[in-house]
Protein backbone atom coordinates (compact mmCIF):
# COMPACT_ATOMS: atom_id res chain seq x y z
CA UNK A 1 0.00 0.00 0.00
CA UNK A 2 1.63 3.39 -0.87
CA UNK A 3 2.23 6.03 2.14
CA UNK A 4 0.30 8.83 2.11
CA UNK A 5 3.20 11.05 3.99
CA UNK A 6 6.68 11.81 2.49
CA UNK A 7 9.03 9.83 4.95
CA UNK A 8 11.77 12.09 6.76
CA UNK A 9 14.58 9.68 7.30
CA UNK A 10 16.33 12.49 9.21
CA UNK A 11 13.88 13.00 12.31
CA UNK A 12 13.59 8.98 13.20
CA UNK A 13 13.46 7.55 16.45
CA UNK A 14 14.05 3.74 17.56
CA UNK A 15 10.96 2.29 19.25
CA UNK A 16 11.37 -1.64 20.45
CA UNK A 17 8.40 -3.64 20.25
CA UNK A 18 8.75 -6.46 22.62
CA UNK A 19 10.06 -8.84 23.74
CA UNK A 20 7.76 -8.65 26.30
CA UNK A 21 4.61 -7.42 24.21
CA UNK A 22 1.29 -8.83 23.82
CA UNK A 23 0.84 -8.79 20.12
CA UNK A 24 3.97 -10.65 19.59
CA UNK A 25 2.63 -13.60 20.92
CA UNK A 26 6.10 -14.48 22.99
CA UNK A 27 9.32 -13.31 22.98
CA UNK A 28 10.08 -11.87 20.05
CA UNK A 29 11.60 -8.15 19.53
CA UNK A 30 10.69 -6.17 16.69
CA UNK A 31 13.80 -3.11 16.45
CA UNK A 32 11.38 -0.72 14.60
CA UNK A 33 12.81 2.99 13.75
CA UNK A 34 9.97 5.15 13.14
CA UNK A 35 9.08 8.46 11.57
CA UNK A 36 5.97 9.42 13.63
CA UNK A 37 3.92 6.92 13.59
CA UNK A 38 5.18 5.25 10.03
CA UNK A 39 7.49 2.70 10.19
CA UNK A 40 11.18 3.23 8.28
CA UNK A 41 12.93 0.11 9.30
CA UNK A 42 11.86 -2.97 11.01
CA UNK A 43 14.26 -5.65 12.44
CA UNK A 44 12.99 -8.48 14.02
CA UNK A 45 15.16 -9.75 16.75
CA UNK A 46 14.92 -13.43 17.24
CA UNK A 47 16.73 -15.83 19.73
CA UNK A 48 15.09 -14.86 23.53
CA UNK A 49 13.44 -18.57 23.69
CA UNK A 50 16.29 -20.46 21.85
CA UNK A 51 16.55 -23.89 23.29
CA UNK A 52 19.36 -25.60 20.88
CA UNK A 53 16.74 -28.31 19.93
CA UNK A 54 19.69 -29.26 17.15
CA UNK A 55 21.94 -29.97 19.73
CA UNK A 56 19.86 -31.85 21.96
CA UNK A 57 18.74 -34.28 18.65
CA UNK A 58 22.40 -35.06 18.47
CA UNK A 59 23.15 -36.24 22.15
CA UNK A 60 20.46 -38.50 22.27
CA UNK A 61 18.65 -41.22 20.06
CA UNK A 62 16.10 -41.02 17.24
CA UNK A 63 13.21 -42.07 20.07
CA UNK A 64 14.16 -39.46 22.41
CA UNK A 65 13.70 -36.49 20.54
CA UNK A 66 10.47 -36.96 19.40
CA UNK A 67 8.98 -35.13 23.13
CA UNK A 68 11.27 -32.24 21.75
CA UNK A 69 9.31 -31.85 18.52
CA UNK A 70 6.20 -31.20 20.28
CA UNK A 71 7.96 -28.06 21.90
CA UNK A 72 8.73 -26.23 18.89
CA UNK A 73 5.15 -25.16 17.31
CA UNK A 74 3.15 -26.25 20.66
CA UNK A 75 0.08 -25.18 18.84
CA UNK A 76 0.63 -27.75 15.95
CA UNK A 77 2.49 -30.15 17.95
CA UNK A 78 1.01 -33.55 16.45
CA UNK A 79 2.40 -31.92 12.66
CA UNK A 80 5.64 -31.53 14.20
CA UNK A 81 5.72 -35.59 15.47
CA UNK A 82 4.74 -36.87 12.62
CA UNK A 83 7.09 -34.72 10.29
CA UNK A 84 9.73 -36.79 12.46
CA UNK A 85 8.13 -39.91 12.99
CA UNK A 86 7.88 -39.89 8.78
CA UNK A 87 11.69 -38.74 8.14
CA UNK A 88 12.87 -41.18 11.13
CA UNK A 89 10.32 -43.91 9.51
CA UNK A 90 11.95 -43.12 6.03
CA UNK A 91 15.44 -43.33 7.12
CA UNK A 92 15.60 -46.64 9.05
CA UNK A 93 12.57 -48.09 6.41
CA UNK A 94 9.84 -48.79 8.92
CA UNK A 95 6.64 -49.75 7.81
CA UNK A 96 3.51 -48.15 9.07
CA UNK A 97 0.03 -50.04 9.66
CA UNK A 98 -2.65 -48.09 7.44
CA UNK A 99 -4.89 -47.43 10.39
CA UNK A 100 -1.81 -45.82 12.08
CA UNK A 101 -1.39 -43.60 9.29
CA UNK A 102 -5.26 -42.78 9.36
CA UNK A 103 -5.11 -41.91 13.32
CA UNK A 104 -2.13 -39.95 12.42
CA UNK A 105 -4.13 -37.55 10.55
CA UNK A 106 -7.43 -37.74 12.02
CA UNK A 107 -5.03 -36.58 15.08
CA UNK A 108 -3.10 -33.95 12.51
CA UNK A 109 -6.09 -32.55 11.15
CA UNK A 110 -8.19 -32.15 14.68
CA UNK A 111 -4.95 -30.31 15.82
CA UNK A 112 -4.71 -28.22 12.81
CA UNK A 113 -8.45 -26.65 13.88
CA UNK A 114 -7.16 -26.62 17.14
CA UNK A 115 -4.13 -24.34 16.22
CA UNK A 116 -6.54 -22.38 13.91
CA UNK A 117 -8.73 -21.05 16.20
CA UNK A 118 -6.30 -20.50 18.77
CA UNK A 119 -4.80 -18.11 16.24
CA UNK A 120 -7.87 -16.54 14.88
CA UNK A 121 -8.99 -15.42 18.58
CA UNK A 122 -5.57 -14.27 19.66
CA UNK A 123 -5.59 -12.50 16.47
CA UNK A 124 -8.50 -10.58 17.23
CA UNK A 125 -7.73 -9.68 20.48
CA UNK A 126 -4.75 -8.44 19.40
CA UNK A 127 -7.30 -6.19 17.13
CA UNK A 128 -9.37 -5.40 20.58
CA UNK A 129 -12.33 -7.80 20.22
CA UNK A 130 -12.52 -9.66 23.25
CA UNK A 131 -15.56 -11.87 22.70
CA UNK A 132 -14.12 -14.40 19.86
CA UNK A 133 -11.75 -15.75 21.92
CA UNK A 134 -14.26 -16.82 24.47
CA UNK A 135 -16.13 -18.54 21.29
CA UNK A 136 -12.81 -19.94 19.64
CA UNK A 137 -11.94 -21.28 23.11
CA UNK A 138 -15.20 -23.08 24.36
CA UNK A 139 -14.72 -24.91 20.80
CA UNK A 140 -10.94 -25.24 20.80
CA UNK A 141 -10.84 -26.73 24.55
CA UNK A 142 -13.40 -29.50 23.40
CA UNK A 143 -10.61 -30.72 20.26
CA UNK A 144 -8.04 -31.03 23.32
CA UNK A 145 -10.44 -32.67 25.31
CA UNK A 146 -10.55 -35.01 22.98
CA UNK A 147 -6.62 -35.37 22.14
CA UNK A 148 -6.06 -35.48 25.58
CA UNK A 149 -7.93 -38.67 25.99
CA UNK A 150 -6.31 -40.61 23.29
CA UNK A 151 -2.58 -39.14 23.54
CA UNK A 152 -2.36 -38.30 26.94
CA UNK A 153 -1.68 -34.46 26.48
CA UNK A 154 -2.73 -31.32 25.92
CA UNK A 155 -0.67 -29.56 24.00
CA UNK A 156 2.72 -30.80 23.61
CA UNK A 157 2.25 -34.32 22.38
CA UNK A 158 4.19 -37.07 22.43
CA UNK A 159 1.83 -39.41 20.37
CA UNK A 160 3.06 -40.70 17.65
CA UNK A 161 5.98 -43.90 17.50
CA UNK A 162 8.40 -44.90 14.78
CA UNK A 163 5.87 -47.33 12.76
CA UNK A 164 2.31 -45.86 14.51
CA UNK A 165 1.31 -44.34 17.54
CA UNK A 166 1.25 -45.59 20.59
CA UNK A 167 -2.39 -45.80 21.58
CA UNK A 168 -5.48 -46.45 19.39
CA UNK A 169 -8.42 -44.24 19.41
CA UNK A 170 -11.84 -45.64 20.98
CA UNK A 171 -15.44 -45.36 19.95
CA UNK A 172 -15.84 -42.53 22.34
CA UNK A 173 -13.09 -40.91 20.74
CA UNK A 174 -14.98 -41.21 17.16
CA UNK A 175 -18.09 -39.82 18.72
CA UNK A 176 -16.96 -37.21 20.00
CA UNK A 177 -15.26 -36.32 16.91
CA UNK A 178 -17.92 -36.30 15.16
CA UNK A 179 -19.95 -34.03 17.45
CA UNK A 180 -17.20 -31.42 17.31
CA UNK A 181 -17.59 -31.24 13.53
CA UNK A 182 -21.40 -31.23 13.61
CA UNK A 183 -20.76 -28.33 16.31
CA UNK A 184 -18.34 -26.45 14.51
CA UNK A 185 -20.29 -26.44 11.09
CA UNK A 186 -22.89 -25.16 12.87
CA UNK A 187 -21.02 -22.18 14.59
CA UNK A 188 -18.40 -20.98 11.94
CA UNK A 189 -21.11 -19.65 10.02
CA UNK A 190 -23.03 -18.08 12.51
CA UNK A 191 -20.49 -17.03 15.10
CA UNK A 192 -17.32 -16.88 13.60
CA UNK A 193 -18.18 -15.16 9.94
CA UNK A 194 -21.83 -13.30 11.52
CA UNK A 195 -19.77 -11.94 14.21
CA UNK A 196 -16.50 -11.25 13.38
CA UNK A 197 -15.36 -11.84 9.61
CA UNK A 198 -18.16 -9.19 7.98
CA UNK A 199 -17.70 -7.63 10.87
CA UNK A 200 -16.82 -3.97 9.10
CA UNK A 201 -14.54 -3.00 12.32
CA UNK A 202 -12.52 -6.23 10.94
CA UNK A 203 -12.54 -5.63 7.58
CA UNK A 204 -11.18 -1.83 7.86
CA UNK A 205 -8.88 -3.49 9.87
CA UNK A 206 -7.22 -6.00 7.88
CA UNK A 207 -8.45 -5.75 4.56
CA UNK A 208 -6.39 -3.74 1.64
CA UNK A 209 -3.46 -3.64 4.50
CA UNK A 210 0.04 -5.59 4.54
CA UNK A 211 0.10 -7.01 1.22
CA UNK A 212 2.73 -9.85 -0.17
CA UNK A 213 3.48 -10.78 -3.84
CA UNK A 214 3.64 -14.30 -4.97
CA UNK A 215 7.17 -13.06 -6.02
CA UNK A 216 7.87 -12.13 -2.27
CA UNK A 217 6.74 -15.50 -0.85
CA UNK A 218 9.21 -17.10 -3.37
CA UNK A 219 12.40 -15.16 -2.47
CA UNK A 220 12.05 -15.23 0.99
CA UNK A 221 10.48 -19.22 1.42
CA UNK A 222 6.98 -18.31 2.27
CA UNK A 223 5.04 -20.88 2.81
CA UNK A 224 1.94 -22.27 4.32
CA UNK A 225 -1.51 -19.97 4.58
CA UNK A 226 1.02 -17.00 4.02
CA UNK A 227 1.91 -18.18 0.11
CA UNK A 228 -1.94 -19.02 0.12
CA UNK A 229 -3.29 -15.81 0.68
CA UNK A 230 -1.33 -14.58 -2.32
CA UNK A 231 -2.43 -16.59 -4.52
CA UNK A 232 0.16 -19.47 -4.61
CA UNK A 233 -1.35 -23.02 -4.94
CA UNK A 234 1.03 -24.88 -2.47
CA UNK A 235 0.34 -27.31 -0.02
CA UNK A 236 2.34 -30.18 0.87
CA UNK A 237 -0.87 -32.58 1.19
CA UNK A 238 -1.50 -31.94 -2.19
CA UNK A 239 1.43 -31.27 -3.87
CA UNK A 240 4.31 -33.79 -2.40
CA UNK A 241 1.63 -36.05 -0.90
CA UNK A 242 2.58 -37.76 2.57
CA UNK A 243 0.73 -40.12 4.98
CA UNK A 244 -2.29 -41.41 3.37
CA UNK A 245 -3.63 -37.92 1.97
CA UNK A 246 -4.10 -38.67 -1.25
CA UNK A 247 -6.87 -40.75 -0.48
CA UNK A 248 -9.02 -37.79 0.71
CA UNK A 249 -11.06 -35.46 -1.57
CA UNK A 250 -10.25 -32.09 -0.04
CA UNK A 251 -9.87 -28.61 -1.77
CA UNK A 252 -6.57 -26.35 -0.82
CA UNK A 253 -8.21 -22.89 -0.16
CA UNK A 254 -6.74 -19.98 -2.10
CA UNK A 255 -7.16 -16.23 -2.20
CA UNK A 256 -4.92 -14.20 -4.77
CA UNK A 257 -5.08 -10.58 -2.80
CA UNK A 258 -2.70 -11.00 -0.41
CA UNK A 259 -3.41 -8.89 1.80
CA UNK A 260 -4.05 -9.65 5.54
CA UNK A 261 -7.91 -10.25 4.56
CA UNK A 262 -6.60 -12.82 2.26
CA UNK A 263 -4.30 -14.87 4.75
CA UNK A 264 -7.69 -15.01 7.59
CA UNK A 265 -9.85 -16.14 4.96
CA UNK A 266 -7.37 -19.03 3.78
CA UNK A 267 -7.24 -20.11 7.68
CA UNK A 268 -11.15 -19.88 8.05
CA UNK A 269 -11.73 -22.30 4.80
CA UNK A 270 -8.94 -24.27 6.09
CA UNK A 271 -10.71 -25.33 9.11
CA UNK A 272 -13.66 -26.76 6.83
CA UNK A 273 -11.22 -28.34 4.42
CA UNK A 274 -9.73 -30.41 7.80
CA UNK A 275 -12.91 -31.59 8.91
CA UNK A 276 -13.59 -33.07 5.34
CA UNK A 277 -10.42 -34.89 5.76
CA UNK A 278 -11.28 -36.21 9.23
CA UNK A 279 -15.00 -37.16 8.51
CA UNK A 280 -13.59 -38.67 5.14
CA UNK A 281 -10.72 -40.87 7.29
CA UNK A 282 -13.32 -41.55 10.10
CA UNK A 283 -15.83 -43.41 7.53
CA UNK A 284 -12.88 -45.08 5.92
CA UNK A 285 -10.88 -46.04 8.95
CA UNK A 286 -9.61 -49.22 8.38
CA UNK A 287 -9.06 -52.26 11.00
CA UNK A 288 -5.54 -53.73 12.35
CA UNK A 289 -2.81 -53.16 14.52
CA UNK A 290 -1.52 -49.38 15.14
CA UNK A 291 2.05 -50.29 15.94
CA UNK A 292 4.23 -52.27 13.15
CA UNK A 293 7.58 -53.38 13.91
CA UNK A 294 10.46 -51.61 14.62
CA UNK A 295 13.60 -52.45 15.84
CA UNK A 296 14.68 -51.52 19.16
CA UNK A 297 17.89 -48.99 18.56
CA UNK A 298 17.16 -47.71 15.21
CA UNK A 299 20.17 -47.15 12.78
CA UNK A 300 19.41 -45.49 9.89
CA UNK A 301 21.71 -46.08 6.71
CA UNK A 302 24.19 -43.31 6.68
CA UNK A 303 23.17 -40.93 4.02
CA UNK A 304 20.84 -37.19 3.51
CA UNK A 305 17.40 -37.61 4.34
CA UNK A 306 14.55 -34.99 3.88
CA UNK A 307 10.82 -34.57 4.91
CA UNK A 308 8.83 -31.81 4.58
CA UNK A 309 5.07 -31.90 6.34
CA UNK A 310 2.42 -29.21 6.01
CA UNK A 311 1.95 -27.61 9.22
CA UNK A 312 -0.63 -25.24 10.18
CA UNK A 313 1.76 -22.46 9.82
CA UNK A 314 3.06 -23.57 6.19
CA UNK A 315 6.14 -26.24 5.57
CA UNK A 316 7.99 -27.63 8.25
CA UNK A 317 11.30 -29.43 7.32
CA UNK A 318 13.65 -32.15 8.69
CA UNK A 319 16.73 -32.52 6.97
CA UNK A 320 18.48 -35.62 8.75
CA UNK A 321 22.08 -36.47 8.04
CA UNK A 322 22.58 -40.34 9.52
CA UNK A 323 26.29 -41.69 9.51
CA UNK A 324 24.66 -44.85 10.47
CA UNK A 325 24.89 -44.42 14.29
CA UNK A 326 22.28 -44.47 17.27
CA UNK A 327 22.04 -41.01 17.63
CA UNK A 328 21.03 -38.35 14.61
CA UNK A 329 24.52 -37.17 13.45
CA UNK A 330 22.82 -33.67 11.86
CA UNK A 331 19.17 -32.66 11.96
CA UNK A 332 18.28 -29.04 10.93
CA UNK A 333 14.93 -28.36 11.78
CA UNK A 334 13.31 -26.16 8.80
CA UNK A 335 10.45 -24.42 10.44
CA UNK A 336 7.76 -22.46 8.77
CA UNK A 337 7.44 -18.83 10.44
CA UNK A 338 11.15 -18.28 10.74
CA UNK A 339 10.97 -17.87 6.70
CA UNK A 340 7.37 -16.18 7.10
CA UNK A 341 8.81 -13.81 9.32
CA UNK A 342 11.95 -12.70 7.40
CA UNK A 343 9.53 -11.08 5.02
CA UNK A 344 8.24 -8.35 7.73
CA UNK A 345 10.93 -6.32 7.33
CA UNK A 346 10.59 -5.81 3.70
CA UNK A 347 6.42 -5.85 4.33
CA UNK A 348 6.14 -3.43 7.16
CA UNK A 349 8.27 -0.77 5.56
CA UNK A 350 5.92 2.36 5.54
CA UNK A 351 3.61 1.09 7.03
CA UNK A 352 1.80 2.69 10.42
CA UNK A 353 2.81 1.04 13.72
CA UNK A 354 -1.09 -0.01 14.05
CA UNK A 355 -1.12 -2.13 10.72
CA UNK A 356 2.16 -3.70 10.87
CA UNK A 357 0.72 -5.30 14.39
CA UNK A 358 -2.12 -6.32 12.31
CA UNK A 359 -0.56 -7.58 9.89
CA UNK A 360 2.69 -9.21 12.05
CA UNK A 361 -0.75 -10.96 13.45
CA UNK A 362 -2.19 -12.21 9.94
CA UNK A 363 1.13 -14.32 10.07
CA UNK A 364 0.60 -16.51 12.82
CA UNK A 365 3.81 -16.52 14.54
CA UNK A 366 4.62 -19.16 17.36
CA UNK A 367 7.92 -17.79 18.76
CA UNK A 368 9.36 -21.32 20.10
CA UNK A 369 9.06 -22.48 16.62
CA UNK A 370 11.30 -19.69 15.10
CA UNK A 371 13.76 -19.92 17.84
CA UNK A 372 13.82 -23.49 18.37
CA UNK B 1 11.26 -33.08 -20.62
CA UNK B 2 10.00 -33.46 -17.04
CA UNK B 3 10.94 -31.00 -14.70
CA UNK B 4 13.45 -32.74 -12.62
CA UNK B 5 15.77 -33.59 -16.41
CA UNK B 6 15.19 -29.72 -16.97
CA UNK B 7 16.54 -28.81 -13.81
CA UNK B 8 19.21 -31.25 -14.79
CA UNK B 9 20.00 -30.14 -17.78
CA UNK B 10 19.68 -26.10 -17.03
CA UNK B 11 22.59 -27.04 -13.88
CA UNK B 12 24.45 -28.96 -16.44
CA UNK B 13 26.69 -26.13 -17.56
CA UNK B 14 27.72 -25.58 -14.97
CA UNK B 15 29.53 -28.86 -14.96
CA UNK B 16 31.32 -29.65 -17.87
CA UNK B 17 32.52 -33.63 -16.93
CA UNK B 18 30.15 -35.88 -16.47
CA UNK B 19 29.44 -36.32 -12.24
CA UNK B 20 30.67 -40.18 -11.63
CA UNK B 21 27.84 -42.97 -11.84
CA UNK B 22 28.52 -43.87 -8.18
CA UNK B 23 25.77 -43.87 -5.55
CA UNK B 24 26.17 -40.61 -3.98
CA UNK B 25 24.09 -41.89 -0.74
CA UNK B 26 26.73 -44.52 0.17
CA UNK B 27 28.96 -44.11 3.43
CA UNK B 28 31.77 -42.35 1.39
CA UNK B 29 29.38 -40.49 -0.33
CA UNK B 30 28.24 -38.61 2.73
CA UNK B 31 31.26 -38.39 4.36
CA UNK B 32 32.90 -35.84 1.80
CA UNK B 33 33.90 -34.81 -1.29
CA UNK B 34 36.33 -37.02 -2.01
CA UNK B 35 34.61 -39.67 -3.19
CA UNK B 36 32.46 -37.81 -5.91
CA UNK B 37 33.48 -35.26 -8.56
CA UNK B 38 31.40 -32.11 -7.98
CA UNK B 39 28.16 -32.79 -10.49
CA UNK B 40 24.49 -33.13 -10.45
CA UNK B 41 22.95 -36.85 -9.53
CA UNK B 42 19.18 -37.99 -9.25
CA UNK B 43 18.19 -39.45 -6.64
CA UNK B 44 15.45 -41.40 -5.26
CA UNK B 45 13.29 -39.05 -3.96
CA UNK B 46 11.32 -41.48 -2.00
CA UNK B 47 13.95 -42.68 -0.46
CA UNK B 48 15.91 -39.64 0.24
CA UNK B 49 13.26 -36.77 -0.26
CA UNK B 50 15.41 -34.94 -2.66
CA UNK B 51 15.14 -35.53 -6.63
CA UNK B 52 18.82 -34.08 -7.49
CA UNK B 53 21.74 -34.15 -5.10
CA UNK B 54 24.21 -31.29 -6.72
CA UNK B 55 27.73 -31.08 -5.56
CA UNK B 56 29.68 -27.57 -6.17
CA UNK B 57 32.38 -26.19 -5.63
CA UNK B 58 32.99 -22.77 -3.68
CA UNK B 59 33.00 -21.09 -6.61
CA UNK B 60 29.62 -22.50 -7.59
CA UNK B 61 27.01 -21.83 -4.94
CA UNK B 62 26.04 -18.48 -6.26
CA UNK B 63 26.00 -19.62 -10.36
CA UNK B 64 23.96 -22.11 -8.89
CA UNK B 65 21.85 -20.29 -6.70
CA UNK B 66 21.28 -18.11 -9.72
CA UNK B 67 20.68 -20.64 -12.35
CA UNK B 68 17.57 -22.09 -9.92
CA UNK B 69 16.38 -18.53 -9.22
CA UNK B 70 15.94 -18.39 -12.61
CA UNK B 71 14.07 -21.44 -12.81
CA UNK B 72 12.17 -20.57 -10.35
CA UNK B 73 12.74 -22.46 -7.03
CA UNK B 74 12.98 -20.94 -4.21
CA UNK B 75 15.29 -21.45 -1.01
CA UNK B 76 14.13 -23.55 1.49
CA UNK B 77 17.18 -23.75 4.08
CA UNK B 78 20.41 -24.04 4.61
CA UNK B 79 21.78 -26.52 7.16
CA UNK B 80 25.63 -27.30 8.21
CA UNK B 81 27.30 -30.44 8.85
CA UNK B 82 30.02 -30.46 10.73
CA UNK B 83 32.57 -33.98 9.19
CA UNK B 84 34.87 -33.69 12.36
CA UNK B 85 36.89 -36.41 10.94
CA UNK B 86 37.15 -35.28 8.02
CA UNK B 87 38.40 -31.67 8.85
CA UNK B 88 35.31 -30.28 7.10
CA UNK B 89 32.13 -28.53 6.97
CA UNK B 90 29.24 -29.15 4.67
CA UNK B 91 26.76 -26.19 3.41
CA UNK B 92 23.58 -28.01 2.50
CA UNK B 93 21.00 -25.58 0.33
CA UNK B 94 17.63 -27.07 0.33
CA UNK B 95 15.56 -25.72 -2.36
CA UNK B 96 11.81 -26.38 -3.56
CA UNK B 97 9.17 -24.68 -5.67
CA UNK B 98 6.19 -23.35 -5.12
CA UNK B 99 4.22 -23.85 -8.29
CA UNK B 100 2.62 -26.81 -8.62
CA UNK B 101 5.47 -29.08 -10.36
CA UNK B 102 7.46 -30.97 -8.09
CA UNK B 103 11.14 -30.97 -7.59
CA UNK B 104 13.42 -30.65 -5.02
CA UNK B 105 17.06 -30.00 -5.02
CA UNK B 106 19.71 -30.72 -2.58
CA UNK B 107 23.48 -28.59 -3.04
CA UNK B 108 25.73 -29.31 -1.14
CA UNK B 109 29.38 -27.92 -0.52
CA UNK B 110 32.59 -28.30 1.00
CA UNK B 111 34.52 -25.93 3.23
CA UNK B 112 37.66 -26.47 5.02
CA UNK B 113 36.86 -26.59 8.71
CA UNK B 114 40.19 -24.54 9.93
CA UNK B 115 39.06 -21.56 7.81
CA UNK B 116 35.51 -21.67 7.04
CA UNK B 117 34.25 -19.48 4.52
CA UNK B 118 31.00 -19.80 1.42
CA UNK B 119 30.20 -17.00 -0.67
CA UNK B 120 27.06 -15.51 0.38
CA UNK B 121 23.63 -16.16 -1.92
CA UNK B 122 22.17 -13.00 -0.45
CA UNK B 123 22.27 -11.02 -3.46
CA UNK B 124 20.10 -14.34 -4.91
CA UNK B 125 18.20 -15.00 -2.45
CA UNK B 126 16.73 -12.83 0.37
CA UNK B 127 16.05 -15.74 1.91
CA UNK B 128 19.51 -16.31 2.50
CA UNK B 129 19.75 -13.49 4.96
CA UNK B 130 18.46 -15.56 8.08
CA UNK B 131 19.62 -19.03 7.25
CA UNK B 132 23.23 -17.92 6.95
CA UNK B 133 23.22 -16.03 9.63
CA UNK B 134 21.52 -19.40 11.28
CA UNK B 135 24.43 -21.17 10.16
CA UNK B 136 27.15 -18.76 11.03
CA UNK B 137 25.77 -18.41 14.70
CA UNK B 138 25.74 -22.82 15.17
CA UNK B 139 28.92 -23.61 13.18
CA UNK B 140 31.27 -20.36 12.57
CA UNK B 141 30.89 -20.63 8.81
CA UNK B 142 31.41 -17.23 7.05
CA UNK B 143 29.14 -16.37 4.45
CA UNK B 144 31.71 -13.68 1.99
CA UNK B 145 29.92 -11.05 1.04
CA UNK B 146 26.64 -11.23 3.94
CA UNK B 147 25.75 -7.88 4.80
CA UNK B 148 25.02 -8.87 8.15
CA UNK B 149 26.74 -11.57 9.39
CA UNK B 150 26.27 -11.44 13.09
CA UNK B 151 24.83 -14.03 15.46
CA UNK B 152 20.74 -14.37 15.25
CA UNK B 153 19.37 -16.70 17.58
CA UNK B 154 22.39 -16.94 20.63
CA UNK B 155 23.25 -13.74 22.35
CA UNK B 156 24.92 -11.58 20.51
CA UNK B 157 28.25 -11.64 22.66
CA UNK B 158 28.07 -15.59 22.35
CA UNK B 159 31.79 -16.75 21.47
CA UNK B 160 30.86 -20.28 20.50
CA UNK B 161 29.73 -21.98 18.18
CA UNK B 162 27.47 -25.51 19.75
CA UNK B 163 26.69 -26.75 16.69
CA UNK B 164 30.89 -28.04 15.91
CA UNK B 165 31.25 -31.61 16.99
CA UNK B 166 34.40 -30.28 18.91
CA UNK B 167 31.98 -27.73 21.13
CA UNK B 168 32.08 -28.61 24.78
CA UNK B 169 29.49 -26.87 26.68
Amino acid sequence: MTVPVHLRHDETFVLNLGPQHPATHGVLRVKLTMDGEYIVKAEPVLGYIHRMHEKLAEGGTFAQFMPNTARMDYLHALAFNHGWALVVEKAAGIEVPERAEYIRVITVELNRIASHLLWWAAFLLDLGGFSPLLYAFDDREQIIDLLERVTGSRLTYCYMRFGGVYNDIDQEFITGTRAIIKRLRERLPRLYHDLVTHNIILIKRIKDIGFITAEQCRRYGATGPVARGSGISYDIRKNEPYSVYPEFDFDVPVFGEGDSMARYMVRMHEIEQSMRIIEQALDKLPGGPVMGKAPKVLKPEAGYYYVAVETARGSLGYRLVSNGDKSPYKLKLRSPTFSNLSLFGEVAEGMLLADALAFMGSLDLVIPEIDR
Amino acid sequence: MGLVERTQAALAGLFPEPASPAAPQTEEGCQGAASREAGVLVTDQARHGSHLDVLCRLDQVVEVARVLDREGYFLESISGVDWLDKGQFEVIYDYNRLDGEHCRVMVRTLTDRSDPAVPTIFGVFPAADWHERETFDFYGIHFQGHPNLTRILLPEDADFHPLRKDYMP
